[in-house]
């Protein structure tokens, strides 16, 4: 699944907020179709870093290549780019004053300008896809938060992107309403999208990743297949971060 | 003659639908410019330039401190004795009213902006909308519902306080009022109590309605979740 094209390419990313150097040197480079998972103790800046990649925070120093291409840092260049590059976040950020449908076409016809035809088709099968069509003309509020959190998935997928970056989306569910939002991301790994993501859940970590970076005080201090990774990690820190999960009698 | 029939003594009952024609011509006008211009305004206020939000500062402060009364004077008769600017009575009063309407809405709409929370913004962002269609999809839309309480507060308080006119020499509802009780102040010594309880009435059956579809407009978005 995973192609031989660089899709996005980070190099050397630097962010502070005042003084405080929240990343220090991280790169990444993911190909078509691969799925890469970031781990690492709160705090770390993988969030951070998942925000750079969309333009909603500023960096200090490094570059972002989307298709071999430098991305402007000015924020009047980000609307076209961000077409490119989908993001989902924790909180459940749907409009609340649009229903299901109007969420998810709002993009599609207003940002690219698609027919509502054209926009509603591909809205339609999306949904359902994650099973919510029958809910189109629901407001975000009559729907949980797993069901909110699907629908944001599909939003951002609506807009045809390139790369999907999920941020912890998974973080503020109920536990009984993660799985289905996993599944879908799942899913989504398995028909060959390309995905970073941002995730506290390891086991899920291990199943969908083809590549896994783990971060620590703003540096990448491992990046190893997913196997590896979970199975032998090579440094003491990820070693004791991954212990961290791990219960024993 | 009975006190109360002074109501309808004559052309006195259309004149006092007149008078109360003038004052919210000069109402509505003034509130729908203050409405359009209070968002912009409030916009402005929420800039991210340090020196534009300082200056909406200074122009909410100075509208507000000094009373509405004031204003009226600046613009009917100061205007013309420093700038030889004579502005109808009626015309400086929809500007200042205007004026105050816009700051105070304004400052309105940068509160309702400001509470909405921020990742709205960025998930606006993050589908690629531009700043302007940032505003007109997401921000403004929620803006408003939350706007909505204050905002009738202050349109029924700018509605009340057009009564203010008078002192400019603007014949609105409550002068057309005090010329009725002047005329029959010995036919009839009690009128004042009956021409304003009338006045008092006009007023609420214009203010009412427009707490009652607020009110309405609330109910239909509360069910609605937003």
């Amino acid at each position: 699944m995973v192609d031989e094209k660089i899709l996005l390419e980070v190099k050397h990313l630097q962010k502070k907020y005042g003084g405080n150097e929240v990343l220090k040197d991280v790169s990444l480079s993911i190909h078509q179709g691969e799925v890469i998972v970031l781990v690492g103790p709160s705090g770390c800046g993988k969030s951070t870093f998942l925000r750079c990649m969309n333009g909603l925070e500023q960096y200090q120093g490094g570059e972002i290549l989307l298709d071999g291409v430098p991305v402007p840092r000015e924020e009047k260049d980000w609307p076209v780019i961000r077409q490119k590059i989908g993001m989902v976040f924790q909180s459940y950020d749907l409009f609340p004053h649009m229903t299901v449908l109007e969420n998810v076409l709002l993009g599609p016809m207003n940002v690219q300008n698609r027919s509502r035809e054209d926009a509603l088709k591909e809205a339609q099968a999306l949904l359902e896809r994650v099973g919510l069509w029958e809910r189109r003309d629901a407001y975000p509020a009559e729907l949980s938060g797993g069901q909110k959190q699907r629908i944001a998935i599909v939003r951002a997928l609506c807009m045809n992107p390139e790369i999907m970056l999920f941020d912890e989306v998974t973080a503020s569910l109920d536990p009984e309403m993660v799985r289905e939002v996993l599944d879908v991301m799942l899913e989504l790994a398995k028909q060959g999208m390309t995905m970073i993501i941002v995730t506290h859940e390891m086991s899920f970590a291990k199943a969908v990743a083809d590549r896994v970076l783990f971060l620590d005080e703003g540096i990448v201090v491992e990046e190893n297949s997913a196997e590896e990774f979970f199975d032998n990690p090579q440094t003491e820190r990820a070693q004791r971060f991954l212990d961290t999960f791990n219960f024993e009698k | 003659m009975d006190s109360a029939l002074i109501i309808f003594d004559g052309a006195n009952f259309s004149r006092l639908l007149g008078g109360l024609g003038v004052s919210l011509r000069i109402a509505v006008l003034a509130v729908v410019i203050s409405l359009f211009g209070g968002v912009l305004f409030g916009m402005l206020m929420n800039s991210k330039n340090v020196f534009i939000r300082a200056c909406c500062r200074v122009i909410l402060e100075t509208v507000r401190i000094v009373p509405q009364l004031v204003w009226l004077f600046v613009f009917y008769f100061e205007m013309t004795k420093a700038f030889h600017i004579h502005l109808d009575a009626k015309v400086a009063s929809i500007i200042v009213f205007s004026l105050w309407g816009i700051a105070e809405m304004g400052d309105l709409v940068r509160g309702a902006i400001t509470s909405l929370p921020l990742h709205q913004w960025q998930s606006g962002r993050a589908i690629g909308l531009t700043k302007t269609q940032l505003y007109r999809y997401i921000i403004l839309p929620q803006a408003v519902r939350r706007l909505l309480p204050p905002a009738i507060n202050l349109v029924t308080r700018m509605i009340k306080t057009t009564s203010l006119v008078v002192l400019i020499g603007v014949i609105e509802v409550l002068k057309v009022g005090q010329q009725v009780i002047e005329v029959s102040i010995f036919s009839a010594p009690s009128a004042a109590f009956w021409v304003y309880g009338f006045i008092f009435f006009l007023y609420f059956i214009v203010c009412w309605p427009v707490s009652l579809a607020a009110k309405k407009l609330e109910q239909y978005w509360a069910r609605r979740g937003v």
